[in-house]
């Protein structure tokens, strides 16, 4: 009988059975067809604004298949005349007053709006172009705005709002006067933006982009007398991927390594080994305040400086449970200048990170030495991306190489930092008592695992069982903490501002959630080939913590935030 | 701006038609009753008790052309432009008030806050064009010179 209950409707002709689909989009995407869209995103709610996903019925209606939800008995069409016609209409118009200088846009080669028009074959636009010159915002040290490049889509409003609970940009004015906006139109800096970068992620035109350093790092590189190293994040290995003809999840760092030091790195460190330093102070804090029993409780992670900066703004009550450890990054940072102390050159330190909100930790007073920041510049995945090809680097075919010395050893804890669960998986390995394989492989099934938004787990720590929330995306944060502030426990939480972590920061080239998923796949496999599984059998960390910390551990690897008020921006 | 006047006013508002988004518009318009325009300082106040983003409760703002963002004069100055006021020559009303008073379409207010000049689609009030509204009370059948004449009396009052 299960035979007559299946339902079924008919897509260009080829019949498809209807099985829980919430919109025709994804049942199309059943027949092998990849329909236009700009303003749908399967994590975000429908918008049914740009119409590019029209389809045509049985009876010659339109309807946008984004909005309209499976029904048995449907026959539709994806690619008729009539449909051809209006999609061609639709980019028309919006490229009717859209910036057309496609060379110089920020996001040549990976806009939609470009792309679609190629498969749309608009050749010919037969309106006017009344684009005006270009409106930038850029006093975010993060991402940098065009709101003459906005086809106002709304992606950007409804990540801002529905994923990360932000708020920070939304639809102001109408008609034609309609931009995206802040609340009075005040720079972004001054706004609630946290830096995350998921609306330039979610962008499909130049109009969010990530700020650009890449000018700044070339100009120290090429200066002889400037001594620059590099320390490159976890994440940003499994990330080059389809940009410079690497399967999405390969770890590169190898070839990063060796790219890095043909373009004039002089020294090129792995952010896994600080990230190694961070499990300790961070394990450390945590079994601290688990022994006092009534200090703060949960301890909150604080690796990400777009949740420490939603949580400042926020929650400012709440700082005084956000872990007072640096994160890797700013520790490596504060490593490195002390190493370069006795060096006769100017020392330039460069970071390369997913994430756009790194831009902003860099420049933060608290990560200031007499006036000098411990990072100087931070580049994201794109900026990397785009250097190694401005360098003429063959990367497909060149030879991987080694980190340097004397911080060249990591573990594979360090390494999964860059995606969610990972820190959580690294302290836990460094607390459990049993320090068996088994006992390391069971970690992995406690649930801290998985790309899900919010994770928890239950582990023994000692004698104590010590209950663990994992989030990314700051709205499952959000609710979250309403879960604690109405009466449940936790004594951890780990925070990743973007969905599934690093993986996926906004600093990322663009990725499909499936590519996403590869890059954390990616971290995990490489964890099983280091040697090294735990933080504290580091080597490094012992002669790090005998010589260049000893007696300075909380002035290089603690930091105490002066709150929402920033300073220089 | 007294703020804490403000937010007790906007706190009896939100009393009166609940703190959900749905009642965004509703509390808007209410807080624009008591103030004439929208004061900056309700934004943050009203995102904080409605769990809004301000730059969700600025965007339904500017999108109405009711509401607005700044004061306005003591006396609000509505000309009406609908259709039959319009072809008994309302625009000579309209520039006559705005040259006596230093106003135009984008500054309609004056800068010590006593007059406020706009126009008005349409007041339903077609029997008496051309008309134009003093805070709501109807002046019909009017022409530049009668105008001029109103401005007077009003100014006289200040």
């Amino acid at each position: 009988m299960a035979m007559a209950n299946k339902q079924f409707m008919t897509v260009d002709g080829i019949p498809v059975e209807i099985n829980g689909e919430k919109n025709l989009l994804e049942l199309i995407r059943k027949v092998g067809v990849k329909m236009p869209t700009f303003c749908y995103h399967s994590e975000l709610s429908i918008y049914g604004a740009c119409r590019m996903c029209m389809v045509e019925n049985q009876w010659g209606g339109l309807e946008a298949a984004c909005s309209t939800p499976p029904k048995a008995g449907m026959e539709i069409r994806t690619n008729t005349e009539r449909l051809r016609k209006y999609r061609k209409m639709i980019l028309e118009l919006l490229l009717a007053n859209h910036c057309r200088d496609c060379t110089t846009c920020d996001n040549n080669g990976t806009c939609k709006l470009q792309d679609l028009a190629m498969r749309f074959d608009i050749n010919d636009v037969r309106f006017p172009n009344t684009a005006e010159k270009p409106k930038i915002e850029d006093s975010s040290v993060s991402i940098v705005r065009d709101a003459h490049k906005c086809i106002l889509c709304g992606d950007c409003v409804r990540m801002c709002n529905e994923v990360q609970n932000v708020g920070a940009i939304d639809f102001a004015h109408r008609g034609s006067k309609m931009t995206i906006s802040t609340a009075f139109d005040i720079p972004l800096a001054e706004s609630p933006c946290v830096g995350c970068g998921q609306c330039a992620q979610a962008c499909p035109t130049g109009a969010i982009v990530v700020k650009n350093d890449i000018a700044k790092v070339w100009k120290a590189l090429d200066d002889r007398g400037t001594k620059v190293t590099v320390q490159i994040a976890p994440a940003v290995r499994v990330a080059l991927g389809r940009e410079l003809g690497i399967a999405p999840g390969e770890n590169a760092m190898g070839r990063i390594v060796a790219a890095l030091r043909r373009m004039g790195f002089d020294e090129i460190y792995d952010t896994s080994t600080s990230a190694d330093l961070t499990v300790l102070e961070e394990s450390n804090e945590l079994a601290k305040r688990l022994g006092e029993g009534k200090a703060e409780l949960p301890l909150f992670s604080s690796c990400c400086p777009a949740w420490v900066r939603y949580c400042e703004t926020r929650y400012p009550e709440l700082m005084e449970h956000v872990s007072t450890c640096k994160s890797p990054m700013q520790m490596f940072a504060a490593v490195i200048r002390e190493n370069n102390r006795t060096s006769s050159r100017k020392c330039v330190h460069v970071a390369v990170m997913p994430c756009t909100a790194k831009k902003f930790e860099a420049v933060r007073d608290e990560f200031k030495v007499e006036g000098k920041q411990d990072v100087d510049y931070v580049l994201t995945t794109q900026e990397l991306v785009r250097m190694i090809k401005e360098s003429g680097i063959m990367f497909r075919d060149i030879e991987p190489e080694a980190v340097d010395m004397p911080f060249g050893t990591m573990t594979g804890a360090g390494v999964i930092f860059g995606v969610t669960g990972g820190v959580t998986e690294a302290v836990l390995r460094r607390l459990a008592s049993d320090k068996s394989n088994t006992a390391l492989m069971s970690i992995a099934y406690t649930g801290v695992r998985g790309m899900e938004g919010v994770k928890e787990a239950r582990v023994m720590v000692g004698e104590k069982e010590v209950r663990i929330g994992v989030v990314s995306g700051l709205k499952n944060a959000s609710d979250l903490i309403e879960r604690i502030k109405a009466g449940e426990h936790f004594d951890f939480v780990e925070v990743m501002a973007c969905p599934g972590g690093c993986v996926s920061g906004g600093g990322q080239p663009f990725a499909s959630n499936m590519e996403r998923e590869k890059r954390g796949a990616g971290l995990y496999s490489a964890d099983k080939l280091c040697s090294i599984k735990r933080s504290e059998e580091n080597p490094l960390m012992m002669s790090l913590y005998n010589g260049i910390l000893k007696g300075r551990v909380h002035e290089l690897l603690h930091v105490h935030y002066h709150g929402a008020k920033q300073e220089d921006h | 701006m007294n703020t804490q006047e403000l937010y007790q006013k906007t706190d009896a508002i939100l009393a009166r038609y609940g703190t959900e988004e749905r009642s965004m518009i509703a509390v808007l318009q209410a807080v624009q009753e008591e103030y004439a325009y929208l004061p900056r300082e309700v934004f943050p106040y009203l995102s904080e008790r409605m769990g809004l983003s301000e730059a969700h409760i600025y965007g339904v703002a500017t999108f109405y052309e009711n509401f607005s963002l700044e004061p306005k004069g003591k006396y609000v100055i509505k000309v009406c432009d609908g259709t039959a006021c319009h072809v008994r020559k309302s625009l000579p009303i309209l520039d006559r008030l705005r040259e006596e008073l230093g106003l135009s379409a984008d500054k309609i207010t004056t800068d010590d806050l006593n007059f406020t000049v706009q126009t008005v689609a349409c007041l339903g009030a077609c029997g008496l064009a051309p008309a134009v509204t003093v805070n709501d009370k109807v002046y019909p059948a009017m022409t530049p010179d009668k105008a001029s004449e109103l401005l007077k009396t009003l100014k006289e009052t200040l």
